[in-house]
């Protein structure tokens, strides 16, 4: 049985005169963890735009669990999509406590009109506890530190039960405990929801190790894809980033330190 | 005090016409507030009032311009606001003071006397008559009908409009309601506080229970009850001191708001911090 979850092809979206991919192609399995590498500007935030529907596709085609995600139509897929982003400034003064925002999470699922219930507050409370936020859960979501609130927002993707987790820069500026700990996060998350995952990031100590495959995107086209451990050699590395290999290296030893 | 005031008609069209008035105002200021959009109150309430005038001038019934041209104030805002194509401070700004112009020129433009005109910018709760108190109350009545039934997608749309529509709520439908809603407010209550008070009686009593309170559902009622009550106050005010009841109403308002400013418990983030959670993470 086929069982390709998200299926790209030749996708081509611009911003204003800017192309931001230039006709890409991927497939990802049930269960893939993949890993998207690459500078700033490649198109990784764009690709995973495409999947949830919310980037506006000027060609080709693009399946996402069966369903083609599309603004303005894409609420059935998105429902079903899991979206954390790199961390936001929120007004410390926002009268919302970290539990209503992770309830939002359940909000595309209810549907309009229907109010949260019982059973939505104790998914509310059951992905706090495995996120350990659960202490502080009152909290208003404006006091947290940005490793806290990364935290909170996988806590909201999981309390969406998704079958699709996104995570865009999800550890950029965290310091390396918080980035370490969110990193073995999502892979706990991903290994016990049995999720498909895609995890974009510029920032090579910042990509999980467990990835079960990585591509290095630049310039808005696939680069090469592949294995992590054939993938990520010196060679290619200096070539995605136009930076001499000692560099990549130093900076290679700096995620190795993280992940030991 | 002479109290019989209260037994005539036009007070208790007034009384009434602030407590409707009062509750739609702020409860859409809660929406700007946290929104961080103020400008757009301001933007709109100033295009209700050239719209308003414009129809004036050409005979027409006031309130049907200043409602077209509230709606047309949102449609060009709303897109602006939504694709974040200018900064919205800039794109809000130019309609502003293009709405402010407008209006001045259509004034210049009336003939005869400007009395009408000069009533819709001051505004007048004592001249209202039950035409006007249903139009409040039918604002009102949705207003609040409509946050109540879709509290959740408004509460996820305020908070973060990406984050709203990936998780699937149609936040963009949600922002436009909003919009729509801010100008038929404005609309309804043009007459009663007038086109130049108006925003502060919309920002004011939101300004202030967001200084007082963590959740949103209480800075809701808050803000409605403060709404309310600046204008049952200044109405008071207004009579005892025998000044413009518009006026009264707006400096009651920014009153209630410094108030609640000075004893905000947001102020003291840290103090609050260590009461609640005491030794607790270690954030």
């Amino acid at each position: 049985m086929d069982n390709t979850v998200i299926d790209i092809d030749s996708a081509v979206v611009s911003y204003r005169e800017d192309i931001a991919l230039r006709g890409v192609s991927l497939k990802v399995r049930t269960g893939e963890f993949v890993g998207i590498v690459g500078p700033n500007g490649a198109g990784k935030t764009t690709m995973l735009t495409v999947v949830n529907g919310m980037g506006k596709l000027l060609h080709g085609r693009v399946s996402v669990l069966g369903h083609c995600p599309a603004p303005g139509r894409g609420c059935c897929v998105r429902k079903r999509v899991g979206y954390v982003a790199q961390v936001q400034n929120i007004d410390p003064r926002m009268p919302m406590s970290v539990r209503d925002v992770v309830m939002i999470g359940r909000y595309g699922r209810l549907g309009l009109v229907h109010r949260p219930g019982k059973h939505d507050w104790e998914v509310v409370d059951e992905v706090l506890e495995l996120v350990g936020m659960t202490a502080l859960a009152q909290r208003p979501i404006g006091h947290l530190s940005g490793g806290e609130q990364q935290r909170v927002a996988i806590a909201r993707c999981l309390a969406q039960e998704p079958e699709i987790f996104l995570l865009d820069e999800p550890t950029a500026s965290l310091d390396w405990k918080a980035k370490s700990d969110i990193l073995e996060l999502v892979r706990l998350v991903h290994d016990t929801r049995r999720l498909t995952t895609l995890f974009v990031t510029h920032d090579l100590s910042a990509l999980p190790l467990a990835c079960d495959r990585v591509l290095l995107m630049k310039e808005g086209l696939i680069w090469a894809e592949g294995p992590p451990t054939e993938l990520l050699s010196d060679d290619n590395l200096s070539r995605l980033y136009d930076m001499p290999v000692s560099l990549v290296e130093k900076r290679r030893r700096e995620g190795a330190l993280v992940h030991s | 005090m002479d109290l019989s005031i209260f037994g005539y008609q036009f007070m208790q069209n007034a009384i009434l016409s602030a407590f409707l008035g009062g509750i739609a105002c702020s409860v859409v200021g809660v929406f700007v507030v946290l929104m961080h959009m103020p400008f757009i109150g301001v933007c709109m309430s100033h295009a209700a009032f050239a719209g308003a005038l414009l129809a004036l001038w050409v005979g027409l019934n006031p309130l049907a311009g200043a409602f077209a041209f509230s709606l047309l104030a949102a449609a060009i805002v709303g897109p602006l606001a939504d694709r974040g194509e200018l900064s919205p401070e800039t794109s809000v700004g130019v309609i502003f003071s293009l709405m402010l112009g407008l209006a001045f020129l259509f004034m210049g433009l009336m003939p005869g006397t400007k009395s009408s005109a000069l009533e819709l910018l001051w505004g007048s709760i004592l001249t209202n008559t039950r035409g006007d108190i249903i139009l409040l109350a039918v604002v009102a009545v949705v207003v609040v009908g409509l946050v109540a039934v879709f509290y959740k997608e408004v509460q996820a749309t305020i908070f973060n409009r990406d984050m709203a529509l990936s998780v699937g709520i149609p936040a963009t439908l949600t922002l436009y309601a909003i919009l729509f809603l801010t100008g038929a407010t404005i609309t309804a209550s043009l007459r009663s506080i007038g086109g130049l008070l108006i925003f502060s009686l919309i920002l004011n009593p939101a300004a202030a229970a967001y200084q007082l309170t963590y959740s949103m559902k209480r800075m809701f009622v808050l803000s409605a009850c403060f709404g309310v009550l600046s204008g049952w106050a200044g109405l008071l005010m207004s009579y005892l001191f025998d000044v413009p009841s518009g006026a009264t109403i707006v400096v009651t308002s920014s009153v209630i708001f410094m108030l609640a400013a000075l004893f905000s418990p947001k102020r003291k983030v840290k103090g609050w911090r260590a009461e609640t959670a005491p030794g607790g993470d270690s954030a």
